[in-house]
């Protein structure tokens, strides 16, 4: 019984002087990602708003335009490129760019350019069968 | 000294108002009083979805092939669907290249008569790949249109299967040079779409345009005025099939 009232002393003291938990990327030995926004404008919704639900606007818009066919509406995969692929590579998946650059930090996979196109204003051609 | 009129009590300009609304719900605008400006040439293109509405099931949208005027040796429409959709891999093995649309030649071998027709996703009313798909991916719109929901579909190619048509295809690779309105990718089944984003734009599918013989006819089956619910009622056409009492959205003429 005395050994766990030491062994909870000890703990509390060193949770007593810990320093509090820091953001990470707050200094220097941990890179932040980069946020370059090639054309500034107007967003669909403030950048707090977006960085926590950008998924969730996404994932709802999706399922109305595929599944409904509803058109039109503010949260758009295309629309975000057109404002945040970068001008360098003209895409959102670069190193560095948009998309890819807070995915990276994050460790979140990035499935939607599996399947949609990353570049702003690409041109599709097809190939004789 | 008069009462003043209210402007619906004034019978003349109750009148004007009345025809102004009757033929801006037609398509005219009206330039001035008796002169109104027509859209003339647009009386086949379907109308655009108003931005925030969803497809409507008083629609059924439907194709209509003339397979007498598909010319021999032409892949116009194979050419201009795999543009307008990005199908641009070649695969090691061809047999796994996608095809959204491809040409079939019929020969009655008693007499040598050779038929040809382009054969994609016929738009069942009732399609045996949403039947059959096990995560709800595959999926009629209201307006009669069967299409992939890719975010749902795990590849299991069970509507590969069930197609009567070979109307699907899987993706075997990864892809890079997708339309940005047409997204498509490894590990999901597709087929035609029917070109829904053009169709929701009031276009006609890029198949349907780029015929040069004219032998595709898109509309809205439902539509008695449509140009395609004319031939049908006028014309004998077939549904490929029909044993199967799918009732198929693509029906052919002269097979």
């Amino acid at each position: 019984m005395k050994l766990l009232r030491i062994l909870v002393t000890i703990f509390a003291t060193l949770v007593a002087v810990s320093p509090a938990p820091t953001l990470a990327g707050e200094g220097d030995r941990t890179p932040k990602p980069v946020i370059e926004i090639a054309n500034p404008g107007k967003c669909v919704a403030p950048p707090e708003e977006m960085r926590r639900n950008h998924m969730e606007m996404l994932k709802h818009q999706r399922d109305r335009s595929l599944r409904q066919g509803i058109r039109g509406e503010p949260a758009s995969l295309n629309a975000c490129i057109e404002c945040h692929a970068s001008k360098k590579t003209g895409s959102v998946l670069g190193k560095g760019d948009f998309c890819e650059s807070c995915h990276s930090y994050a460790a979140v996979k990035l499935d939607c350019w599996d399947c949609h196109q990353p570049k702003a204003g690409f041109k599709a051609t097809g190939v004789k069968p | 000294m008069t009462a003043p009129q209210t402007p619906d009590s004034n019978p003349r300009r109750a009148f004007i108002a009345a025809a102004g609304a009757g033929v801006a719900g037609l398509g005219f605008t009206v330039i001035a009083p008796g002169l109104h400006l027509m859209a003339v040439g647009e009386a086949n293109a379907a109308e655009a979805r108003k931005a925030g509405t969803a497809a409507s099931p008083a629609v059924r949208w439907g194709l209509l092939i003339d397979a007498n005027k598909c010319a021999p040796g032409c892949t116009k429409c194979i050419d201009a669907c795999h543009t307008e959709n990005g199908v641009s891999e070649k695969l090691p093995d061809p047999r796994q290249n996608s095809q959204w649309i491809r040409k079939i030649e019929l020969v009655d071998k008693r007499n040598g008569r050779v038929t040809q027709l382009p054969m994609m996703c016929q738009h069942c009313a009732e399609p045996p790949c949403v039947d059959v798909c096990p995560t709800g991916a595959s999926m009629k719109r209201a307006d009669g249109i069967v299409l992939v929901d890719r975010h749902t579909c795990i590849g299991c190619r069970y509507c590969m299967m069930a197609c009567p048509y070979k109307a699907r295809s899987f993706v075997h690779a990864p892809l890079t040079q997708q339309n940005p309105e047409v997204p498509r990718g490894q590990g999901c089944v597709e087929s035609c779409t029917l070109c829904v984003h053009r169709v929701d734009k009031g276009q006609q599918p890029a198949c349907v345009e780029s015929c040069p013989e004219g032998a595709m006819v898109f509309g809205d089956l439902n539509d008695p005025a449509s140009d395609i619910a004319k031939r049908i009622a006028s014309v004998p056409t077939t549904q490929v099939r029909a044993d199967l009492r799918l009732n198929q959205g693509v029906r052919y003429q002269g097979l």
